[in-house]
């Protein structure tokens, strides 16, 4: 176990000195990669804050749809090998569902502020 | 940028001497942003009375092998005078280098005013008049596009959906991580692929946002013809209805400023043929899973070393954009 404070937290301080300190100093092209090297780490919070409890879901699910033990890395593997085989599709119980709970945690750490994204959780929420 | 420092600058004012009538020099050169690989520079040129606009668009460095889809710098050039002479907006071109004016491959053409930012074109009230119009437009350009002759064309590949979908596989099979939503797009691909276009026509293959150069009365150019090829006319109706291309405006499917109705009605009323939305949608998924290995591929090179900018290692970040869309469009929520 490590010390406080987290590495979430610890990652955010970066990323607000750079927002809120560096960036205001710098023009051009270095203020440019200042913003999207800020937005990398907010990337890396969001995950540090999300991935480990989604992952695991993701491979019990994975595990559930496959019926089988495996890395994370390796059930993906297999779930596109079936895919690809067609001897999973969309008609196949679960997949659907996995799917799209997979791709929208992926887009809450990646780019929760895409269009495709917002919409989505609306759908859901009507849905 | 000064002038004297620029290398290119006093062979390309003896090139614009030589080639383009009562001209007497150039100033302004200045390389623009944009345009990964193939380098595009401002300048103008002067005359006895006023300056003339334009641009250069030329190899990196001069040079470069050609690419597996890239048309070349020549053929490019060809393009846009055959394009224009079928009525699609282009800038003229005005010179296409040879091997003796010793700055590489590349033509010179207008430098035509306007903007190709998205942003703003969605955004700024200068635009305002113009967005409305603009779906229809993109109709009626691509219509008179594909009307060019083929007979007229300079070699160029031909690529109908089967060897688009092969060619991105294949991508996406050598970066190795996997993908279940793209494994998905590529298996409802294959099922769904439709019967071969009976009518092959030339293909612009990048007709969106920010190869359009769009003033506050309409589209005023088409840029950027570098990965034209010959296949499915359709092919460049889907790719503009990328969700990815209509930078926020989702309901504005068409390059987030108008509706499929209006860009097929355009392309109708233009003469291009009956529109089959279904097989517009086929190029809509894979244009989207297109873009998502693009993103992808942008990963390799910066574990390579080739790029270890942030800006490119984040892009990588973005090919789950796809994957949402690419749900969106195959197994909806609603």
């Amino acid at each position: 176990m490590q010390d406080q404070p987290t590495a979430s937290e610890l990652v955010e301080a970066v990323a607000d000195f750079i927002r809120n300190h560096a960036m205001p100093q710098l023009q051009g092209h270095a203020a440019f990669h200042a913003r999207v090297a800020a937005n990398a780490l907010d990337i890396v919070k969001r995950e540090l804050d999300v991935a480990p409890t989604a992952n695991a879901e993701e491979a019990s699910r994975l595990a559930a749809l496959l019926g089988m033990e495996a890395s994370l890395e390796e059930l993906n593997r297999e779930l596109c090998r079936r895919i690809e085989a067609g001897e999973v599709g969309l008609d196949t119980p679960g997949l659907k569902d996995h799917l799209w709970r997979t791709t929208l945690t992926k887009l809450s750490i990646d780019q929760p502020n895409y269009s495709g994204y917002r919409r989505a959780l609306d759908e859901e929420a009507k849905g | 940028m000064t002038g004297g420092s620029n290398p290119i600058e006093a062979p390309l004012a003896e090139v614009v001497k030589a080639h383009i009538e009562g001209t007497t020099g150039i100033t302004g050169l200045k390389r623009l942003s944009g345009g990964a690989s193939q380098e595009t520079w401002s300048f103008d040129a002067t005359t006895a009375g006023e300056t003339v606009p334009l641009i250069l668009r030329r190899a990196p460095g001069g040079s470069r092998p050609p690419s597996e889809t890239a048309v070349g710098l020549a053929t490019e050039a060809k393009l846009i005078e055959l394009a224009g002479a079928a009525s699609v907006p282009v800038p003229t071109v005005r010179y296409v280098l040879a091997k003796e004016d010793g700055i590489g491959d590349g033509f010179i053409m207008n430098r035509v005013a306007g903007e190709t930012i998205a942003r703003k074109i969605l955004r700024d009230d200068e635009f305002a008049n113009a967005r409305p119009i603009l779906a229809r437009q993109c109709g009626e350009i691509l219509a008179k596009l594909h009307s060019v002759d083929r007979a007229a064309l300079p070699p160029l590949r031909i690529s109908p959906a089967e060897s688009e979908i092969a060619q991105y596989r294949n991508i996406y099979k050598a970066h190795g991580h996997p993908h279940p939503v793209f494994e998905l797009a590529l298996r409802w691909l294959a099922d769904n692929t439709p019967p071969p276009s009976t009518a092959h026509t030339l293909v612009h293959g990048d007709f969106r946002n920010g190869n359009l150069m769009i003033g506050p009365d309409g589209i005023r150019a088409v840029l950027d013809w570098e990965i034209a090829h010959v296949g499915d006319p359709m092919e460049d109706l889907g790719w503009i209805c990328v969700n990815s291309w209509r930078f926020g405006n989702i309901d504005q499917p068409v390059g987030g400023f108008g509706t499929r109705e209006d860009m097929f009605e355009g392309y109708e009323a233009a003469g291009g043929g009956t529109v089959d939305p279904a097989r517009v949608k086929f190029w809509e998924v894979l244009g989207t899973l297109k873009w998502g290995i693009m993103c992808t591929i942008m990963v390799t090179a910066f574990k390579t070393g080739a790029d270890r900018s942030v800006e490119r290692a984040t892009i990588g970040r973005r090919s789950s954009e796809t994957e949402i869309d690419l749900l969106r469009l195959l197994a909806p929520l609603a």
